[in-house]
């Protein structure tokens, strides 16, 4: 399987040589078409690692690579959603999922002659997420769960090959988390994108992830690799089997175990 | 059980009286102005107030009519002058707001000069100002525009400087550019503090243009009322004072207005209805 991000022993630190050290030595793989998902304690540099990836910060020593290309600005083949969706209120929810299209060169300078094409194509994702005839509402007219989906939609509209998600249902409660869970599930099974997740919810790593990433405390390093055994497509119904529930007390332990290192 | 539900529905219908009809929240700020009026009337009948101290509202209603011509002329003018010094402190704001609003390195920079520029009484520039330029309607201008185009420029500037970095984060992971961020996000996202600021600025601006017209002008309330004063025109003063405050409430709800129609997104409780 080919890589489609390589990050390769990789420092990062915060404010000049003095500064805190975020990660140390990180290396990890993401294949291809693959679903990654990072788990750890608190301050283990996940969001370094989000940054790292996305060419928002550069790596003091090692390399990354992401779609065979040493990442030295930020790379415009990434969507990124946040916990916070960060919808724009001025904008409706469809003009919000165009905003990406204003920005990425390859788009931009097409977007004003092919626009029906375009909101076609936003439209498609609204209905795909669930949330169809929402486009002309303004994200504050939706509830937090559906400005969650609309922030996804943003994320892919310009069909990056990789989507990189830091605890997007992080704030949400838990019918709606499961609810959009599969979401991601399906999404991902259609378009063949690459994920990186980032969460805290170690159940939620589990159900959605083909490999996990556990990191250490600060400084963050990769302390362990799973591979999620479970056959897709998954059911919500797979969190109640034992094997499941096995792996994420496994996790659950490793992650425990890190945050006392520290 | 019909009987009963029959004669509630009767005596509900024609309950409602004449004080219930009334939209008593509408008519308060009317009813509260004249409640002022009446106190101030029944203050100066009570203590025997001599006109030259404190004049009734009545003699201040009277003066206005007597003196119509220079009154109408003075106040036109103080509008004139503020409402032209409030435009250049709008265009003027708005772009040092957003320049100072544009890197940290410039916030840092020009931040503390603003403060301490605005921390000087404008009254203590209008002298310059008129070996600048003479006395009249310039120095009156420039000292409205002085006083008020600070609030505007720290009010573009904030609403910039404050774009949440996650934002900012998804849009340069696209590979946006500073002039993408702010025209895409930085600019719309000041706007409801821009047009928030003009109506602290534009209350400014009449202090501005008053002060400048009472101590170098001829023309003017401020110049009206301060010669009013040296004749013992004590009424004139009050008119000429009850003038700004009309022009001042019409510019500000001019503003409100303004506010209300151009960042409706901004009131969401009010639109989400």
């Amino acid at each position: 399987m080919s890589h489609l991000v390589t990050i390769d022993n990789v420092d990062m630190r915060y404010g000049g040589a003095a500064g805190t050290l975020a990660v140390s030595g990180l290396t990890m793989k993401v294949g291809k078409g693959e679903f990654a998902a990072v788990v750890g304690p608190s301050g283990c540099g996940k969001s370094t690692l989000m940054k790292l990836v996305t060419g928002l910060h550069i790596p003091q020593s090692g390399v990354v690579i992401v779609a065979d290309k040493q990442v030295t600005k930020p790379v415009s083949i990434v969507g990124m959603a946040f916990q916070n969706p960060t919808m724009l209120p001025w904008r409706t929810t469809l003009d919000n999922i165009l905003l990406p299209l204003e920005i990425v060169e390859r788009h931009r300078h097409r977007l004003r002659a092919n626009k029906k094409e375009y909101v076609e194509k936003a439209e498609h994702l609204l209905e795909t997420v669930g949330l169809k005839g929402f486009g002309s509402k303004f994200p504050w007219q939706l509830s937090g769960g559906m400005q969650q989906r609309a922030n996804l939609c943003r994320a892919l509209i310009h069909e990056p090959e990789l989507l990189m998600l830091d605890e997007p249902f992080g704030a949400l409660d838990a019918f709606t988390r499961e609810e959009l869970w599969c979401v991601i599930r399906d999404l991902h099974a259609a378009q063949g994108v690459t994920i990186v997740l980032v969460t805290h919810d170690l159940r939620e790593a589990t159900f959605l992830a083909d490999r996990i990433f556990v990191m250490s405390a600060r400084p963050g390093k990769v302390l362990k690799e799973h591979t999620v055994p479970f056959a897709r497509p998954r059911d919500l119904e797979v969190m109640y089997e034992k094997a499941f529930n096995d792996m994420v007390h496994e996790l659950h332990g490793e992650i425990a175990s890190a945050r006392v290192v520290a | 059980m019909s009987v009963v539900t029959g004669n509630t529905a009767a005596s509900a219908t024609p309950a409602k009286s004449l004080a219930q009809r009334i939209n008593w929240v509408k008519l308060a700020p009317w009813l509260y102005t004249i409640g002022l009026f009446v106190l101030w009337e029944l203050l100066v009948i009570v203590l025997q107030t001599p006109p030259t101290i404190l004049p009734a509202p009545s003699r201040v209603f009277q003066a206005i009519v007597q003196y119509w011509s220079p009154i109408w002329k003075n106040s036109l003018q103080t509008l004139y002058t503020t409402t032209v010094g409030f435009a250049i402190a709008v265009v003027a704001g708005l772009a040092i707001g957003l320049f100072i609003g544009w890197s940290k390195a410039i916030y840092a920079g020009l931040y503390p000069l603003m403060i301490g520029f605005n921390a000087i009484p404008k009254v203590a520039l209008v002298p310059i100002l008129v070996i600048w330029f003479g006395i009249g309607a310039v120095p009156a201008i420039l000292t409205a525009f002085l006083i008020s185009f600070f609030p505007i420029v720290v009010n573009v500037a904030t609403g910039l400087a404050t774009i949440e970095p996650e934002t900012e984060d998804v849009l340069r992971a696209l590979g946006a550019k500073k002039l993408d961020i702010m025209l895409k996000v930085g600019i719309p996202r000041s706007m409801p503090y821009f047009f928030g600021s003009l109506k602290v600025a534009i209350t400014l601006a009449f202090v501005g243009s008053v002060v400048s017209e009472t101590v170098a002008s001829n023309y003017g309330l401020g110049n009206m009322m301060s010669s009013a004063q040296s004749q013992f025109n004590v009424p004139l003063v009050f008119a000429g004072l009850l003038m700004l405050a009309v022009e001042g409430i019409a510019m500000y709800a001019l503003m409100a207005w303004i506010e209300r129609r151009m960042t409706g997104w901004a009131h969401r409780s009010t639109m989400s209805q």
